[in-house]
């Protein structure tokens, strides 16, 4: 006996459905399976390269001698720095946006410019580090002008974290402060801020690899490629980790290359770390709140 | 006066005009003056950026003519016979962004409805993050991924590309970008609401006219948004462009050979030592300015769209 046509119908369609899922599935599978392929690719071009000396030497003309020591020095001033501009500035525009200026016109004004400042592509931020802080406030090609530049660029990441922060703590406990007396300024540094911290933190972090791994604004300020000196202070010269590891892509020996896919395990090593960093501190701290 | 509060005057008013009589201590007013200075920096930022790009865009203009800029079909600022068209810059930009919206439209949107649609909740809560990944690698490895092990695998199927292309710089680019089509338009594909579908399963239709014809048009203008946001994305792309797609200026429609984009124009003249005040130095911010007007008008239209569906239905 024949299958009823309204059942054939409905077993084509099924097999339609199943055959459109597999292909949603693919396209979540195939882009992540195509990441891992070139990292692993990755790591075999910069396996001979990495070792105890190559995080400790300078760089050099030739590409077996060559380190990026000053360029791991660089980034770790360059993100302690940005963190130490950003992070409070940010948090503090959180703590106004959320905790004072809520319907006001102003408030409304700047929320929509953080929205639009969060999408400006990051080499014009370099063009606004180089025409502000390197000209006309005379920072010169400075870690300080890459600092403040890296600053303003991750400053709307910091800022909506720590709003989104803030907004988890319940509206119950200000009252409760409020009630005993406290005014505003006390339940928001002794309630309000440490509720939001773990939240305020992974903000942070995010932000601080954000900075990390920038290229093109640090080049448009100015940072240097070929640095054989250690910088010693924030008026310092300096050079980066990306841009050391765009300066040996840019090169055509294939030993150059092999540097800098060594390079990039190092800048990913670092960004694994930091987030490792937060997802623990996080944990933590929720725990402990 | 002191009097007892009306009642619906107790809830926020009156707590709010207590705490202000109560922050009345010089201290708090002077923290709350510094917070909101704190929150102003952006809209010093926005002002800085345009600022900026304005007094040098200006500055260039009065050298050179605005038909030298918008008519003339050759970017040539570096040569004796200097060139100022800007379309060559233009046209690098469109091709590798194309390109990569070409890869991240159809993965990002198949990846978003497989989330939303398919994925049981546990495994969305996993891949999510995951596929998320793709945009926080940094753009200087992806240029290297595009340089050195793309290129040569689309050489070995089109023998005559260049070392530097459009091509692979526009496909790596669009891996980078899948997330934020896939994300966005996740998040507007499940905030349709289960009603819209149930709806339709009682009509008798199945799960595929379902998505098609009631989810996806639900969600068009938060898909639209995503997508816009996305161009945006790959217009202002620096690194990658400037690894792998070369540094020669050209009008072509040509992805195998070697073409400049806006951003990667900026970073050449940046890595070498232009001194302040001349032509060259000034073209880079005629150059970035081009390139702000481009995000911005996108962004704001973007963020038009997605007012428009988190408006809800």
């Amino acid at each position: 006996m024949a299958t009823p046509k309204h059942l054939q119908d409905r077993g084509k369609e099924r097999f339609l459905e199943a055959g459109f899922r597999l292909l949603c599935a693919f396209a979540v599978l195939l882009p992540l399976s195509l990441l891992a392929l070139l990292i692993g690719d990755l790591l075999l071009d910069a396996l001979g390269r990495i070792d105890l000396d190559f995080l400790q030497s300078y760089p050099s003309r030739r590409a077996s001698r060559a380190g990026i020591l000053p360029a791991l020095v660089g980034s770790v001033y360059l993100i302690g720095l940005t963190t130490a501009i950003a992070l409070p500035v940010g948090v503090a525009a959180a703590v106004y946006l959320e905790e004072y200026g809520h319907r006001s016109r102003l408030a409304a004004l700047i929320e929509i410019n953080i929205a639009n400042l969060a999408g400006v592509p990051s080499v014009i931020y370099g063009l606004l580090g180089l025409g502000l802080f390197v000209r006309t406030l005379d920072m010169d090609r400075s870690l300080l002008a890459g600092a403040c530049t890296l600053s303003l660029l991750v400053m709307p990441i910091v800022i909506m974290a720590s709003r989104e922060a803030l907004r988890t703590v319940p509206m119950a406990l200000r009252e409760a402060c409020y009630a005993l007396g406290s005014t505003r300024l006390q339940a928001i540094g002794q309630v309000v801020l440490p509720m939001a911290l773990p939240g305020i933190l992974t903000g942070a972090i995010l932000a601080i690899s954000r900075a990390i791994g920038e290229t093109a604004p640090l080049i448009v300020v100015g940072a240097l490629t070929y640095v054989t000196f250690l910088p010693d202070g924030p008026n310092s010269p300096f050079t980066a980790l990306p841009i050391q590891i765009f300066n040996w892509v840019s090169r055509p020996q294939k030993a150059f290359l092999e540097n800098a896919a060594a390079g990039i395990v190092v800048l990913l090593l670092v960004m694994l770390l930091l987030n490792t960093v937060a997802v623990v501190l996080r944990a933590r701290l929720q725990k402990r709140a | 006066m002191d009097g007892p509060l009306p009642m619906t005057d107790a809830g926020t008013g009156a707590t709010r005009k207590r705490l202000r009589a109560r922050a009345s201590s010089l201290g708090e007013r002077a923290v709350e003056l510094l917070l909101l200075c704190c929150a102003a920096i952006s809209i010093v930022t926005t002002v800085g950026i345009i600022f900026v790009l304005a007094v040098e865009t200006i500055g260039f203009f009065r050298e050179v003519r605005f038909a030298q800029f918008f008519l003339d079909s050759q970017w040539t600022p570096l040569f004796i016979d200097k060139h100022f068209g800007i379309w060559p810059l233009v046209a690098g930009t469109a091709m590798t962004s194309a390109i990569a919206i070409g890869v991240a439209l159809p993965f990002g949107l198949l990846a978003a409805i497989y989330l939303s649609e398919f994925a049981s909740s546990r495994r969305r809560q996993l891949l999510k993050p995951a596929l998320e990944v793709l945009a926080g690698v940094p753009t200087i490895v992806y240029g290297y991924f595009a340089l050195v092990l793309v290129t040569p695998l689309l050489q070995a199927l089109i023998p005559d590309l260049s070392g530097f292309n459009s091509l692979s710089a526009g496909i790596v680019m669009g891996v980078m970008i899948i997330p934020m089509i896939s994300s966005l338009s996740e998040d507007a594909l499940y905030s349709v609401p289960g009603s819209l579908r149930e709806g339709a399963y009682a009509l008798g239709a199945g799960k595929l006219p379902t998505i098609a014809g009631v989810v996806l048009p639900s969600a068009v203008s938060g898909i639209a948004a995503s997508v816009i946001l996305a161009i945006s994305r790959a217009i202002g792309e620096t690194m990658i462009v400037a690894i792998a797609a070369g540094q020669q200026p050209r009008l072509t429609l040509d992805p195998r050979v070697p073409v400049e984009t806006m951003t990667a124009y900026i970073v050449q003249i940046s890595m070498g030592d232009t001194p302040h005040g001349t032509i060259e130095y000034k073209t880079i911010f005629v150059v970035g300015a081009t390139l702000f007007l481009a995000t911005f008008a996108m962004n704001a239209f973007s963020y038009q769209l997605r007012k428009r569906y988190e408006k809800g239905y």
